[in-house]
């Protein structure tokens, strides 16, 4: 007999340990990053219309470039992660609200227009009237952009994903002011950054708390969050966001360097959050473990039902 | 498109826009009959081009392509289990029956039980592989099958993490992905599909869905009769998790021995529920930008 | 079967959907085993002490069919006093001369007649002549082999029927003297020599008597699992004499199956690729014994039976032959039928190769570098001749052994030094030509052709027809008396699109009457050169001008027998002997069990399949005394191919290894023969040269068994699925299979490596590690068995080292057959290289203690 000192592994079967799902083909940096990006630019595009209407020009300029990067970046990323990207068209040619992809572009293309065209005129300082309706265009699709991915990556069969459905938007959008607010805080004049600082620690609260329910709340699928490479990963973001946010609050409206130093670290933070979302829902594909375990109990507990 | 998510749906065609269809086409695999032989595999890609798999021995018993993938249409499962048999001879590995053990398996020999099943794409009812697809490539049928067209297909790869069973599959090199068309082609002309063709035991049965859900609720209940308890039906449920598949199985064991999730569910299945989460974070995530702007200007 | 023949199998799938039960006995548990009802493992090479256990059990328990033992076998014969049995020789029949190996059958004669007449007695001295000729001088083993191989349609001529006790009380009788034989074949017996469990013989036992008799019968599947051994034919022999007992040969759901190879290897021993017979298994002529076509045919002219009638079915194939050249006046040209001196088998030609008396060979259809046993002598053969011509779909390992094969690699053979001249021609396929295959129910199924060959690929037929008619260009105006037989020969066939027409050949094999129209039937052949067939068992299959082969009537259409699907010789009977269906009064046995029987009211045997007997004799037909040929078949003889119309519990004569089968183990084995003292059979035909060493019996340096087999994915020796992709994917590497137990036991890893050595040579193969292969337990003795797939080679998609290298050139008596079983050791690892690999293999030869001196003998006895 072995030693049982150790929490005994779920029993279950499968063929050969071979995984049931198939990996998801998405690319490494390409998707994580897209996550990312999409996220950034949703909570800079709202930042920037703050600004906007605030008046706080240097973060508005900051904002609308970061919006209009992070949408053209990530753009960039989706369409290299295509099998075929010279088919990146077929993706506008129905739109489909039963695939999140499908509606993300609807909601990609026009934020990434939009928010190209206000940070253009801000550039330029071309066309100022339609360059703030085109901010305020891309401030509307702002929210969807940053958290759509969450609905992208939970329609799969993919269990870590799936099974996280409800908490990974709030996590993404956690994630995505953070990033927004930190980016801001790294190119803006301490004085300017008030919101981008408030975002910043928003975002962090409201991703740290997301992230605490879904680990509780999704059962053994919560694992893949926890070990391995992505378990490195979400707790090496959680850590940062926790500290950076800390130092924000405390002292990032009086350090210039504070603020660039803990704006850094939020956006990497979000960047590791959704490298580790995006690597937790590989591993969970990889182990038929995440497939089985979890549906055989479900299965129980409904034959329980029905005895009943 | 008014294709229902999730739940009971009689008629799949009729669901995705098709007056005027044929019946629903699809598989009854009857794994208990199944000898391995392959022809199957074969014939599946004889019949569709499909390019080899591969050359590598993977010691999973008699099955060296491992998967249903882009280029493995048709798999067949070899599960090598042994029988808990207590034996007298200490250090012979399980051999004689003790009594009455015999007749609770298909399988001949007492010590260890070999299971023979050749899987294939489900096609199932509420197919997310076909919900998630941005572009229309894949599509239903008539026959009420899903189906991809390799000349729209942008390479996305949502379909792969999608589907439930882990089915389709993206071809590297090629960066489009495949699956079984049940033989589109064939379909149309009237033909069996290639598989079921060449399958020697009648283990893949080809015809209407609900005269194979018949024939397949019978077969159980014979192979009841003789004893054999083990034997119980996969994805025939037209109530389960997909809304039933349209190619279901008669299996001798638990469906994750044949690598086969024990309770798919088609992910689209909470696909409002996510759309209404994502909302309410995208406000929430507005929200927080306005709140940031509010209070002391600092 | 399933992992053979898995089309033929959807048959036996349907039988179990009906309730059969299924049994496999196999020494691993396969994709057969898997849907089986019950699987017995057993000890590779020990079949017939289990199979004789059940006819033990059958004997002792008083199960047999005694009405039908009684009426249709020769139980109740009388064999002579001077029959000693393996009882009383310990392993030996009576009659074995130790000096030459070989047995002389006249002490297996049934006791004649109480009174003879004065033909028996002329024939009894005729008889004494022959086998006197046949045990002296060196032609003794053709002669024995000509003569087994040729009643591949019926049993060996008998110059009468002997005197009968239908009692079967007579302890002389065969029904006492089988008792007495197999008294020892026990089911303790059986776990001890075959690993199976007392219980689970039982179990089989019971499940095999209780599905015999009136209502039920009971039908054996086999293939090389028993063909492939020293003592093959006899293990096929101890399932004829079980069915026979249980009265399951002649009847519907009954007989003995034998699973065929190739697609025609049925066909290609109707109409031979062997060396010792002729169409219709007519014996080849020998040069010393059959100067005159008279002598040719004397062995069975005359006798009782169908066989009596020989002469007509000889002369008829001369006349196809050689046309108008054939006459009554010059023996119907029987002067120009080649005749075989001595033993001309394959194995023996290889060694001839060796030793430089074979000096050209043709390879068609056959890739022995891979698929022969003892792939190294095959290869040192063919690197000694002149020319090789080989006509084959792929470039394989026998066309190109001379630059890549083993002996190169090892330094055995070099490249510069052979001197053969190898010509490669591409062959058309089976879809690329048009044709008939025979399958194992003896079956003609007629293919069109699908597609035209590619390139330079030409159909067998084409080749061989020009290759014919340049020779005789070639011979064009020669007096040479030598080239009478090429210049005579009839060779002329109609050719469509530039091809010879294969339809016209099967017309010629079917024959042709004097009126130049298609016979319809075997009986219309005349001895007086008025008729002309090609193969007299196929006579038919053109009947009325039309290719009867080609019907393609589906089963549904039909009834149960399918008459109309393809077309069976002899005379499209799809069960042989079936006047045996019915009891000896002429009546069903049961209505169940319902096939051919007699309507005294017609006067005639009548039932859905064509009734294998003379269609108006009556079952209580006596013939009279000295009637001839069919004429002397009684009304109840429904063994109309023997010459006593009985079949055969013990076998007179024709065998070259004993009149009844005993156990004997392979010629290598780890395990002493518990049944008798003698370890071998001692008839067995062996092959002495340094290359066929064998492993010493018991040794403990080859420790284990091993057996070959086959693949589902692959083709033997692989040319036609390795060059695959499809196939190939499937199973993409040799390897090996070897029981959890044996393979702690030396340290194997699953996915592994393995080197497996015999006295032959090294191979490696990938380990699997798997249950299906058992340990078996014989007594206080365990033996393990690897299990070898023989497919691989060196050349195609998939490469790797050949099983059949390690495998010895050991055959059985009758038929030459190789064996498929050996011993062997087993180590983790890869194998050596180069030269290392012969020191290897040359220090276990010397740790076995193998004597070169007689390497066939294996030091065991
Ligand atoms: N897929 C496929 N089909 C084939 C062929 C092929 O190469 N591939 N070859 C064709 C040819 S040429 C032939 S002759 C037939 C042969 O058909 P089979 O005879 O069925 O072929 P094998 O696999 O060689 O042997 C059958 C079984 O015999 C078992 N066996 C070995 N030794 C013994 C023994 O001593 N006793 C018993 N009872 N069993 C034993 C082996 O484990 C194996 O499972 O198949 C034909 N069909
Ligand atoms: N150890 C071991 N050895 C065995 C056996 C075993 O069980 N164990 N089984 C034995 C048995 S039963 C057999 S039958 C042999 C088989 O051994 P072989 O006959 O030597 O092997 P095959 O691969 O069948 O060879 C047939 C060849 O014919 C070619 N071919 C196919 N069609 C045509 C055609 O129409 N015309 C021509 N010219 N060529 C064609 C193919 O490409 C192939 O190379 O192996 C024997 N060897
Ligand atoms: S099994 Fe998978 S690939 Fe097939 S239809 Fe269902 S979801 Fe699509
Ligand atoms: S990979 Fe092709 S088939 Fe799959 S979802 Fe994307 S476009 Fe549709
Ligand atoms: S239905 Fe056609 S495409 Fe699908 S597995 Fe069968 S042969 Fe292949
Ligand atoms: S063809 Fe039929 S019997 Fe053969 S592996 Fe496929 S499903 Fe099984
Ligand atoms: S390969 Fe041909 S002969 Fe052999 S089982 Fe298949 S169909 Fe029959
Ligand atoms: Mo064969």
């Amino acid at each position: 007999m072995r030693e049982q000192s150790m929490v005994p592994e779920p029993e279950f079967e499968s063929y050969y340990g071979r995984q049931i799902l198939k990996t998801p083909t998405w690319k490494t940096p390409d998707v994580p990053l897209y996550l990312f990006l999409g996220g950034m630019a949703g909570g800079s595009a709202l930042l920037a219309e703050g600004a906007a209407l605030s008046y706080r020009p240097d973060l508005e300029r900051v904002a609308r470039l970061a919006a209009a990067g992070g949408a053209a970046a990530g753009t960039v990323a989706l369409v290299h992660d295509l099998g075929r990207p010279e088919r990146f068209l077929n993706m506008l040619r129905v739109l489909k609200p039963t695939s999140p992809l499908s509606v993300g572009s609807f909601i990609l293309a026009p934020f990434s227009a939009l928010s190209g065209a206000a940070a253009l005129s801000n550039l330029t300082g071309r066309l100022p009237r339609l360059g703030r309706l085109a901010g305020a265009g891309a401030a509307v699709f702002a929210g969807p952009l940053a958290t759509y991915t969450a609905a992208l990556v939970g329609n799969t069969a993919v269990p870590a994903w799936h099974e996280a459905y409800r908490e990974l938007p709030f996590v993404f959008a956690g994630s995505g002011a953070t990033a927004a607010g930190g980016l801001a805080m790294v190119f803006t004049p301490v004085a300017q950054a008030g919101p981008a600082r408030r975002m910043a620690v928003g975002g962090a609260a409201l991703e740290i708390a997301a992230a605490e329910v879904l680990l509780t709340r999704v059962g053994m699928v919560a694992e893949p969050y926890q070990q391995g490479r992505p378990g490195r990963l979400m707790r090496t973001a959680r850590a940062l966001t926790a500290v950076a946010a800390g130092a924000t609050a405390l002292a990032g409206h009086r350090s210039r360097t504070v603020s660039v130093l803990s704006g850094a670290a939020c956006v990497t933070a979000s960047v590791l959050t959704r490298f580790g979302v995006f690597e937790a829902g590989i591993a969970s594909a990889r182990d038929p473990k995440y497939v089985v375990v979890p549906q055989r109990e479900r299965l129980r507990q409904r034959q329980a039902a029905e005895a009943h | 498109m008014t294709n229902s998510l999730w739940g009971r749906l009689d008629d799949v065609a009729g669901d995705a826009g098709y007056d005027d269809h044929p019946p629903r086409m699809g598989f009854f695999t009857d794994t208990s009959v199944c000898i391995g032989c392959k022809a199957c595999e074969v014939a599946c890609k004889e019949w569709n081009q499909v390019p080899d798999d591969g050359y590598l021995l993977t010691g999973m018993s008699y099955d060296n392509t491992g998967a249903l993938g882009a280029s493995t249409w048709r798999h067949v499962a070899f599960v090598e289990k042994s029988l808990d048999v207590s034996t007298v001879d200490l250090g012979l590995p399980a051999m004689g029956p003790p009594e009455g053990q015999g007749q609770a398996t298909e399988s001949g020999d007492n010590g260890i039980r070999w299971l023979m099943s050749s899987d294939v794409c489900k096609h199932c009812t509420h197919a997310a592989c076909l919900d998630v697809c941005p572009t229309g490539a894949l599509f239903r049928t008539e026959f009420g099958t899903v189906v991809v067209q390799p000349d729209v297909c942008n390479g996305c790869g949502y379909c792969v993490p999608a589907c439930p069973y882990g089915v389709i599959d993206q071809r590297k090199e090629d960066g489009r992905v495949f699956k079984c068309t049940l033989c589109y082609d064939r379909l149309k002309d009237g033909e069996t599909p290639a598989c079921a063709q060449a399958c020697p035991t009648e283990s893949i049965q080809y015809g209407e869905v609900s005269e194979l859900r018949q024939r397949a609720a019978n077969r159980v209940h014979e192979l009841h009769e003789k004893g054999v308890d083990v034997a119980r039906l996969y994805g025939a449920d037209p109530d389960d998790g997909v809304g039933g598949d349209g190619a279901f199985f008669l299996l001798l064991d638990e469906p994750e021995v044949y690598g086969l999730p024990p309770d798919p569910v088609v992910t689209t299945r909470d696909l409002g529920s996510m759309w209404r989460h994502v909302g309410a974070a995208a406000a929430t995530l507005v929200g927080i930008g306005v709140a940031s702007f509010v209070g002391r200007r600092r | 079967m399933a992992e053979a023949h898995p089309v033929g199998f959807q048959w036996v799938m349907e039988a179990k959907k009906r309730g059969a039960t299924v049994i496999h006995v196999d020494p691993r548990f396969t994709r057969t085993s898997a849907v089986a009802d019950v699987h017995v493992p057993i000890r590779a090479g020990s079949d017939i002490a289990f199979l004789g256990a059940l006819v033990n059990h059958v004997l002792s328990n008083d199960l047999d069919f005694r009405e039908y033992v009684v009426a249709y076998t020769n139980a109740a014969n009388v064999i002579t006093e001077s029959y000693e049995d393996t009882e009383d020789l310990d392993g030996l029949f009576s009659g074995f001369d130790p000096e030459t190996g070989i047995y002389d059958p006249v002490t297996w004669r049934y006791d004649p007649p109480e009174e003879m007449n004065a033909e028996e007695r002329e024939r009894a001295g005729e008889l004494e002549q022959e086998e006197r000729e046949s045990t002296a001088g060196d032609h003794q083993q053709s002669h024995q082999a000509a003569r087994s191989e040729s009643h591949g349609s019926g049993g060996a001529p008998v110059s009468w029927k002997g005197r009968r006790d239908e009692t079967l009380q007579h302890p002389r009788c065969v029904f006492q003297i089988l008792k007495r034989h197999f008294a020892r074949y026990t089911p303790e017996m059986v776990e001890e020599v075959c690993g199976i469990k007392p219980d689970q013989f039982r179990e089989v036992a019971e499940a095999l008597t209780s599905n015999s008799g009136r209502d039920r019968t009971t039908a054996f599947c086999y293939a090389v699992g028993w063909a492939h051994h020293s003592v093959g034919a006899q293990m096929i022999r101890t399932a004829s004499i079980l069915q026979l007992l249980l009265g399951n040969i002649g009847r519907p759901g009954g007989g003995i199956m034998a699973l065929r190879g190739h697609a025609s290897i049925q066909g290609s021993t109707d109409i031979p690729t062997l060396f010792n017979i002729l169409p219709g298994y007519l014996p080849m002529p020998h040069a010393d014994q059959h100067a005159s076509l008279d002598e040719w045919v004397r062995g069975d002219e005359g006798k009782a039976g169908f066989w009596g009638n020989v002469r007509s079915y000889a002369v008829s194939l001369l006349k196809a032959y050689w046309g108008d050249a054939a006459t009554a006046d010059n023996d119907f040209c029987y002067d120009y039928l080649p005749r075989v001196t001595g033993d001309h088998s394959t194995y023996t030609t290889v060694k001839g190769m060796i030793e430089g008396s074979c000096k050209g060979y043709f390879l068609v259809g056959e890739n022995p570098a891979v698929g022969s046993a003892n792939g190294k002598m095959q290869r040192l053969g063919m690197a000694n001749l002149d020319w090789l011509v080989v006509r084959d779909l792929q470039m394989i390992e026998s066309a190109t052994f001379w630059k890549d094969g083993p002996e190169i690699e090892t330094g055995e053979l070099v490249t510069e030094d052979i001197g053969t001249e190898v010509f490669f021609l591409p062959a058309a396929s089976h879809v690329e030509k048009a044709g008939s295959f025979t399958q194992t129910q003896r079956m003609l199924q007629w293919r069109d052709k699908a597609v035209d060959p590619p390139g330079d690929c030409r159909s067998e037929l084409d080749f061989y027809y020009e290759l014919g008619q340049r020779i005789r260009d070639k011979l064009a105006g020669s007096t040479d008396e030598m080239d009478r037989p090429l210049l005579d020969l009839a060779w002329d066939y109609p050719a469509h699109d530039g091809e010879v027409d294969g339809q016209a050949v099967l017309r010629e094999i079917n024959g042709t009457g004097p009126d130049g129209a298609a016979l319809s039937a075997y009986t219309e052949l005349k001895p007086d050169g008025s008729t002309s067939c090609g193969c007299w068992i196929y006579c038919g299959v053109y009947a009325d001008e039309v290719n009867q082969a080609r019907r393609r009537k589906p089963h549904w259409e039909q009834d149960h027998v399918a008459s109309e699907w393809g077309w069976v010789w002899p005379a499209n009977r799809r069960i042989l002997y079936n006047r045996a269906s019915a009891a000896p009064d002429g009546t069903p046995w049961s209505e169940r069990k319902k096939y051919v029987w007699w309507d005294a009211e017609q006067g005639k045997w009548v039932g859905s399949d064509v009734p294998d007997f003379v269609a108006d004799r009556a079952p209580d037909h006596v013939p009279e005394d000295g009637a001839k040929g069919p004429d002397a078949i009684g009304g109840q003889d429904p063994f109309v191919m023997q010459t006593d119309g009985k079949a055969w519990l013990f076998a007179p004569l024709g065998l070259a290894d004993g009149p009844m089968p005993a156990h004997y183990e392979p010629p290598e084995s780890p395990v002493h023969n518990p049944l008798y003292g003698q370890q071998n059979n001692p008839a067995r035909r062996k092959l002495d040269h340094p290359s066929n060493p064998i492993n010493p019996s018991w040794s403990e340096v080859f420790p284990y068994v091993f057996t070959t087999y086959r693949l589902t994915e692959h083709h033997t020796a692989g040319a036609m699925s390795r060059t695959l992709p499809y196939l190939t994917e499937l199973q993409p590497e040799p390897f090996c299979e070897v029981s959890p137990r044996l393979a702690a036991e030396r340290g194997l890893e699953h996915g592994g490596w393995a080197t497996i050595v015999t006295a032959r040579t090294a191979i490696e193969a990938r380990v699997l590690v798997t249950e299906r292969l058992r340990s078996l337990r014989l007594g206080e003795q365990f033996v393990e068995q690897v299990g070898l797939p023989y497919h691989w080679g060196g050349n195609g998609i998939s490469r790797g080292d050949s099983a059949n290298d390690l495998v010895n050139v050991t055959m059985d008596p009758n038929v030459y057959i190789q064996d498929k079983v050996g011993t062997c050791d087993i180590r983790p690892g890869r194998r050596p290289r180069g030269r290392d690999l012969t020191a290897y293999v040359e220090d276990y030869r010397r740790r076995a203690g193998v004597d070169m001196e007689h390497p066939e003998e294996g030091g065991a006895e």
